[in-house]
């Protein structure tokens, strides 16, 4: 591998090593033992009590869906970004997909397998859509992204309470009625393999994604085109290439992406739409993931897992009386680091050239 | 005479490249010493090595006699050593005096005594003849102005070592004719200029002693006054060169370009170009001269589609393509060498060898159904590397952005040519370049001009459009004032062109 490569895979790692490094520093100094954050976050994630010697597959499946979808919204946000956008808006195009695949799911009627694809469908096709208004508002007027983004997560989350309170109808004001089984990715023998987890279907769609993202932006000649536009518009449009066109679609399937992740939500996780008080930050989640995981599809499954780690481990935390705040500090603190990159870079290359001339001190060159 | 700078012997390795290879450079105090090479010879890192911005491999450097480790910028000012940049580092927003007490300002208590700096700013650019405004804003002054900036910040350091990267590239003919001067003048006071080149004729003028890298190697010091420019060419080319173009007649063709009554609108929304009416013939290259600012790049942009055409037609193989998209202009056969080669020919994040598929991307063999061909793409990469003899550290694999702006510059022609149009406009297209890169680049577009293609050449290099055109056009305020044969006239004549002075129009 080549140096260049090794940095960009060691940045990230350096990140991760010192925000646990952190998180665990915060810990010593407010007085609590930091080895019980270690053992909840290796129980979260293998389910593996270390200190009671016990297994619990349980744990393993939380862990997958707390991952899959922050994977989405990360994809989300990486795609859009490789076109040299920045979706904040994940979070909207999610809530986007939720009311759609709601919709599907208690007003057709379909037989099993194809019922589960068609909410899946409409997610990803209304999630898109959300995500296309902004983009094209980018192309066509120039109005920046992060501000239409930004507002449409809010008529997202306005339109999806509406609907479930006075369109979908809601008994207790909380959840629509329950979705019908044909409509689920929720499956009792999953949930059961799990020792009774949340665990579902999602994941094959969500592994799909990241396959197509990969396909996609890295050997298609469109993913090219996203790409060129992504690092130089002057240089696309000098090239050949429809700037234009190639924002509002790189927008419309980075709503795809986080679309999907509404049906994964409602219709695994869940198994009816809800109302959401506020914005759970999906979206923001995604951007981390995104930024940890280079905005490559690998970067972002590994990244997504991390995170997703940190969020099935908060409750594990709690119970060994460790503040789950703890997960946040380190996950924020990991962003930063990642985003002071550059200095990361100087301090590993610094370190490389200590290495060598004590190498070659060592060798009486 | 003493050496005021040794640098003994200098190593100095980038991955897949070696940068400096064992270069030796003494340097006289007082002197002007000229250090000349092909873009990518190992210039530029020589003295950063010097100015303690790369750290060298292996090697020593003595400064006025002492050996020194030079660990960052810092330690080089503490030295005496000061440097230019090829791009400089100034804050527009802030005035002159602003920008060069920026991290020594003298205080009063505790304000910055600024006064006082205007004062001793005022009193260098004196002494030295820089004629430079205090007070001015560094965004209201020319680029000529914004360099004596960079000048003055040395001096006010205190530096009597002056090492200039580039300094001529981005100045006009008269603003070199005057740092020329400058230089002469911080020598008269007993300053030392270190003059990194690849234009001879700037050596000839100033320099007292040339030392000559080639590929990172020293090849050899020389004293100016005993040594002629060609001797010097060949040092720096390793082989003897052609100043000119050699080419036989033109056998021009059916008409392949026209503009018809074409307005284009500039960025201040007025009109830029104004009636243009021209003709490009298979089998001629036709130049397009004029002072920089009077219509050639809204020119260029609107033929090539990058900017919208107000009224007129661009007539392409006989069919009007004034209002197609980029790409439809593309596939019927025009191709482009763009003025600016960073911000348009090439994406500098991209691999070189992505670089090389730009236009074609989309298409056999480099794609299939969608889906790149990365093998078909090397291959290309592979053929144009070697055919036009692209400097790259690792092949197609380089980062374009990482290579030098000569084999930049070999890598967009490559694939311009490759691309074969049969109509070809081509933007300055060895702005900043070596003799040796200049020299091969016109000759590939004579002989793209001998297979019967049709070349729009605009330059601002008034030699370049006399060694290469068969006819030349001459723009002014948007307008050609002139189509002259380019056997039968001058410089002289086409200066008074370009200066609007006279009017020719056939
Ligand atoms: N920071 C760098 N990283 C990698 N390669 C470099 C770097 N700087 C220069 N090079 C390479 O080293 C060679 C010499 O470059 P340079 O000293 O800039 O040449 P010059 O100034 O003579 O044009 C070139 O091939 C260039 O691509
Ligand atoms: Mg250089």
């Amino acid at each position: 591998m080549s140096k260049r490569n090794t940095t960009r895979l060691l940045v990230p790692l350096v990140a991760i090593l010192l925000g646990f490094a952190l998180g665990a520093l915060v810990l010593i100094v407010t007085g609590r033992n930091p080895g019980a954050m270690f053992l909840a976050m290796f129980q979260g994630a293998t389910g593996v009590n270390l200190k009671a010697g016990s297994f619990n597959p349980r744990y393993i499946g939380e862990f997958i869906i707390q991952s899959m979808p922050i994977m989405l919204s990360g994809l989300s946000v990486a795609f859009a970004f490789r076109t040299g956008l920045f979706n904040i808006g994940a979070e909207g195009q999610l809530i986007a997909g939720s009311v759609a695949a709601t919709a599907v799911a208690l007003w057709v009627e379909a037989p099993p397998v194809i019922h589960v694809l068609l909410v899946l469908l409409a997610a990803a096709v209304v999630g898109g859509l959300w995500g296309a208004i902004p983009g094209f508002l980018k192309a066509r007027f120039n109005i920046h992204e992060v501000v239409i983004t930004i507002m449409m997560n809010y008529l997202a989350l306005f339109l999806n309470n509406w609907m479930v309170l006075y369109v979908f109808g809601s008994k207790d004001r909380i959840k629509t009625a329950l979705f019908p089984a044909t409509a689920l990715l929720k499956d009792d023998a999953l949930s059961a393999l799990t020792n009774g987890s949340r665990l579902n279907w999602g994941f094959v769609p969500v592994l799909l994604s990241v396959l197509l993202f990969w396909f996609v932006i890295e050997k298609t000649t469109f993913g090219y085109s996203l790409r060129a536009v992504g690092f130089n518009k002057d240089g696309a449009r000098y090239a050949g290439m429809r700037v234009e066109r190639n924002m509002v679609l790189s927008m419309a399937i980075a709503g795809g992406f986080a679309g999907l992740a509404g049906a994964v939500l409602t219709t695994g996780t869940f198994n009816y739409g809800r109302f959401l008080p506020g914005a759970e930050g999906y979206g923001m989640d995604g951007i981390a993931v995104a930024l940890v995981g280079g905005n490559g599809a690998f970067g972002v499954f590994f990244s997504a897992l991390l995170f997703g780690m940190l969020k099935a481990a908060q409750p594990l935390m709690q119970s060994q009386g460790v503040p789950k705040e703890i997960a946040s500090i380190i996950q924020a603190s990991i962003v930063l680091f990642i985003a002071m990159s550059l200095g990361i870079e100087t301090l590993i290359s610094k370190l490389r050239k200590q290495k060598i001339e004590a190498l070659g001190e060592e060798a009486g060159v | 005479m003493a050496f005021v700078i040794e640098m003994l012997d200098i190593d100095k390795s980038f991955p897949g490249i070696r940068a400096n290879d064992h270069v030796t450079l003494q340097v006289e105090e007082g002197s002007i010493h000229a250090l000349l090479g092909e873009n990518g010879a190992g210039k530029s890192t020589l003295m950063s090595i010097l100015f303690g911005l790369y750290q060298p491999d292996a090697g020593t450097i003595k400064v006025r006699g002492k050996e020194v480790r030079i660990t960052d910028p810092n330690v080089a000012n503490g030295l005496g050593i000061g440097m230019v940049h090829q791009h400089f580092k100034l804050v527009h927003n802030f005035t002159v005096t602003e920008n060069i007490i920026l991290g020594l300002e003298p205080r009063k208590g505790l304000v910055v005594d600024t006064r006082k700096a205007e004062k001793r700013v005022e009193e260098l650019s004196q002494l030295y003849g820089l004629n430079v405004d205090p007070r001015a804003k560094i965004e209201d002054i020319s680029v000529g102005m914004q360099q004596r900036v960079e000048i003055l910040k040395m001096l006010y350091r205190d530096a009597d070592i002056l090492i200039f990267d580039e300094p001529t590239a981005v100045l006009t003919p008269q603003e070199i004719h005057e740092l020329m001067g400058i230089m002469r003048r911080l020598v008269g006071e007993g300053k030392t200029v270190l003059l990194i080149t690849h234009k001879l004729k700037e050596i000839k003028a100033v320099a007292d002693t040339c030392t000559v890298l080639r590929r990172g190697r020293l090849i050899g010091t020389v004293p100016v006054a005993e040594t002629s420019e060609e001797k010097m060419a060949e040092m720096m080319v390793g082989r003897e060169v052609n100043f000119h173009v050699e080419k036989g007649p033109a056998a021009p063709g059916d008409v392949v370009l026209k503009l018809e009554g074409l307005n284009v609108k500039n960025a201040k929304g007025l009109l830029g170009v104004k009636d243009v009416n021209l003709e490009v013939r298979a089998g001629e290259i036709l130049g397009l001269c004029g002072i920089d600012g009077n219509g050639q790049t809204e020119l260029v942009k609107a033929i090539t589609g990058l900017q919208p055409v107000e009224s007129g037609r661009i007539l392409l193989g006989g069919r009007d393509i004034a209002h197609l998209p980029v790409k439809r202009r593309l596939d019927l056969g025009l191709g482009h060498i763009p003025e600016d080669r960073h911000k348009h020919g090439l994406i500098l994040d991209f691999r070189l060898d992505e670089n090389f598929v730009v236009h074609d991307y989309m298409r056999r063999p480099y794609a299939r159904a969608g889906v790149l061909d990365t093998r078909a793409i090397g291959a290309q990469a592979k053929k144009l590397i070697g055919e036009f003899d692209v400097r790259c550290g690792q092949g197609g694999a380089t980062p374009t952005r990482s290579m030098s702006g000569g084999n930049q510059q070999k890598a967009i022609v490559a694939r311009e040519i490759d691309r074969s149009p049969a109509a070809l406009v081509v933007a300055q297209p060895t702005r900043g370049l070596d003799v040796g890169a200049i020299e091969y680049i016109h000759k590939r577009l004579v002989a793209e001009r001998d297979k019967g293609k049709a070349i729009l050449l605009v330059s601002l290099e008034l030699d370049e459009i006399l060694d290469l055109s068969d006819r030349i056009a001459v723009i002014y305020g948007g307008r050609i004032v002139g189509v002259l044969d380019a056997k039968a006239t001058n410089e002289n004549e086409l200066g008074l062109l370009m200066s609007g002075s006279t009017n020719k129009v056939a």
